[in-house]
């Protein structure tokens, strides 16, 4: 990663505390999480999400949130218009029937990622209610009416930009990192 | 791994490579995850029309290609030959080509003769999908065959698979021979000499006659139909006496040393080639592979899509 070309605009210290704040949010929000699942986006929500669920576990070892995790390769808008798109595992143990459902990526850009994650959604049941948890929020960059619920933070880029985020989980060093378009990922 | 089909048509077996089929079957494996949630159904093909010409009868093929279409969303169109213009004379190109002039993007074909998929890919636009040519290749039913054995048995590497009867006239079985054999199986043949090609062997295929040998060496069984339709003369002296040489029974089941899986592409003559105790037996995968048909031809129309 050449270091003139991206800025790091989360290190690990600052994003678990915003992975924190995003906690409590929720837990104001949805009380003891009785009927509330929380649902990553493959393939980078996940982690996110799966960090998120295990946060709130830690706080509230009672809550009853269940956790999904939900491919939406084959509800995209963009099949056969860009390259292949590989499809990842669903794993959806729970009946969405009547649920809060959280939904939750890594970043919101174009909105149609989750516009996908919602009719993928609809394929489980019907939800009571849908929210939307984003770690970074691009704005001036939507091209749907979709926002978010729950932010972490809300930045300013150009489209040729890229912002990468790294958990735990997967890459070892945390963060979140603006790439110009030049540089290679 | 590989992310897109090597081939723009679906023609036989023997021109993928294996990567292909993992790629296939990586796939089915999410179809089958979404044919199995409360709604069956993705968007991916709603832009792509798909006809389904069957110029050779089919139940379980066709609904199971309408199905996958469907459950893509795309449009289907099916014609079948009987009651059609083909019995006025036209011919199989000018009949594909007035369906095709009404903007058709995906052609699934069964018909009488070997070779007529890969003649048809060349001389039209569409995609082709061969849903059986004659006695040559049978492609989407040795993919769910070997995709059912990796379904039951956790890998095809290594297992050692027999198909028993009618190998001469079964495209089923040349089909099955390929993908295994790409997918690092051992493959057996077993049957009377009179329906075993001369040179089979040349596949790299091993050739018994003996029934009880071939089921004590295996791991998977596939026991095939015999197309009497396709006989043009006798090939054995009775029906009677082809079930008491080749047909599998419960007893002969029970009496082997280890549990073997038992498969049948359908449809089953019972009490030919396999008795009904042993097609409901719990060693029998028989309704997985039918489940599995339709995951399986959804992941090849859905990576041949992308070839477009």
């Amino acid at each position: 990663m050449s270091a003139a070309l991206t800025k790091r605009i989360f290190d690990k210290e600052l994003l678990s505390i915003t992975i924190d704040r995003l906690c409590y949010q929720l837990i104001e929000n949805h009380d003891n999480f009785h009927d509330a699942v929380i649902v990553g986006l493959q393939p980078r929500g996940v982690y996110l999400s799966r960090r998120i669920y295990q946060r709130i576990k830690e706080i509230n070892p009672n809550a009853e949130l269940k956790h999904g995790e939900l491919d939406i390769s084959f509800f995209r808008d963009d099949f056969r218009r860009r390259e292949m798109i590989v499809p990842s595992s669903t794993n959806m143990e729970f009946i969405v029937e009547d649920k809060n459902v959280i939904l939750v990526d890594d970043v919101l850009f174009t909105g149609r990622t989750i516009r996908a994650g919602m009719d993928a959604l609809m394929a489980f049941g019907r939800p009571k209610k849908v929210e939307l948890l984003v770690l970074i929020n691009r704005k001036f960059s939507r091209q749907l009416p979709i926002a978010p619920d729950y932010t972490g933070q809300s930045i300013d880029t150009v489209t040729s930009e890229k912002v990468k985020v790294q958990l735990q989980s997967t890459d070892g060093d945390d963060g979140v990192w603006i790439i110009s378009s030049d540089s290679k990922l | 791994m590989s992310q897109i089909l090597s081939v723009q048509h679906l023609l036989g077996i023997k021109d993928l490579t294996k990567e292909d089929i993992e790629l296939i079957f990586n796939t089915a494996d999410n179809f089958k995850d979404v044919i199995n949630r409360p709604i069956k159904k993705v968007p991916s093909l709603r832009d792509i029309t798909v006809a389904n010409i069957f110029f050779e009868n089919s139940t379980r093929t066709r609904l199971s290609f309408e199905l996958a279409e469907k459950r893509l969303s795309a449009d289907v169109v099916n014609f079948s030959a009987s009651g059609s213009s083909v019995s006025k004379g036209e011919t199989l190109i000018d009949t594909v080509n007035n369906i095709l002039a009404m903007k058709v993007d995906m052609v699934v074909m069964r018909h009488p003769k070997p070779g007529a998929a890969v003649f048809l890919s060349k001389h039209i636009q569409a995609n082709v999908v061969n849903a059986g040519d004659g006695t040559h290749e049978h492609p989407t039913q040795a993919l769910l065959d070997a995709f059912s054995i990796r379904e039951k048995l956790g890998t095809v590497e290594g297992k050692k698979v027999v198909i028993v009867g009618d190998i001469l006239h079964s495209r089923v079985a040349l089909s099955n021979i390929f993908c295994l054999k790409k997918l690092g199986a051992e493959v057996m043949v077993c049957g009377p000499a009179t329906l075993i090609p001369r040179y089979i062997g040349e596949l790299g295929v091993k050739v018994e006659h003996n029934l009880l040998k071939a089921l004590e060496w295996c791991d998977v069984a596939n026991m095939l139909r015999i197309q009497l339709e396709r006989q043009d003369i006798k090939y054995f002296p009775s029906l009677r006496e082809y079930s008491m040489m080749y047909g599998l029974n419960k007893e002969i089941l029970d009496n082997l040393p280890k549990e073997i899986v038992v498969m049948h592409p359908g449809p089953i003559n019972r009490g030919v080639e396999i008795t009904s105790d042993v097609a409901d037996s719990k060693q029998s995968i028989i309704l997985d592979q039918v489940e599995n048909g339709v995951a399986v031809r959804m992941a090849v129309l859905y990576l041949l899509a992308q070839t477009r």
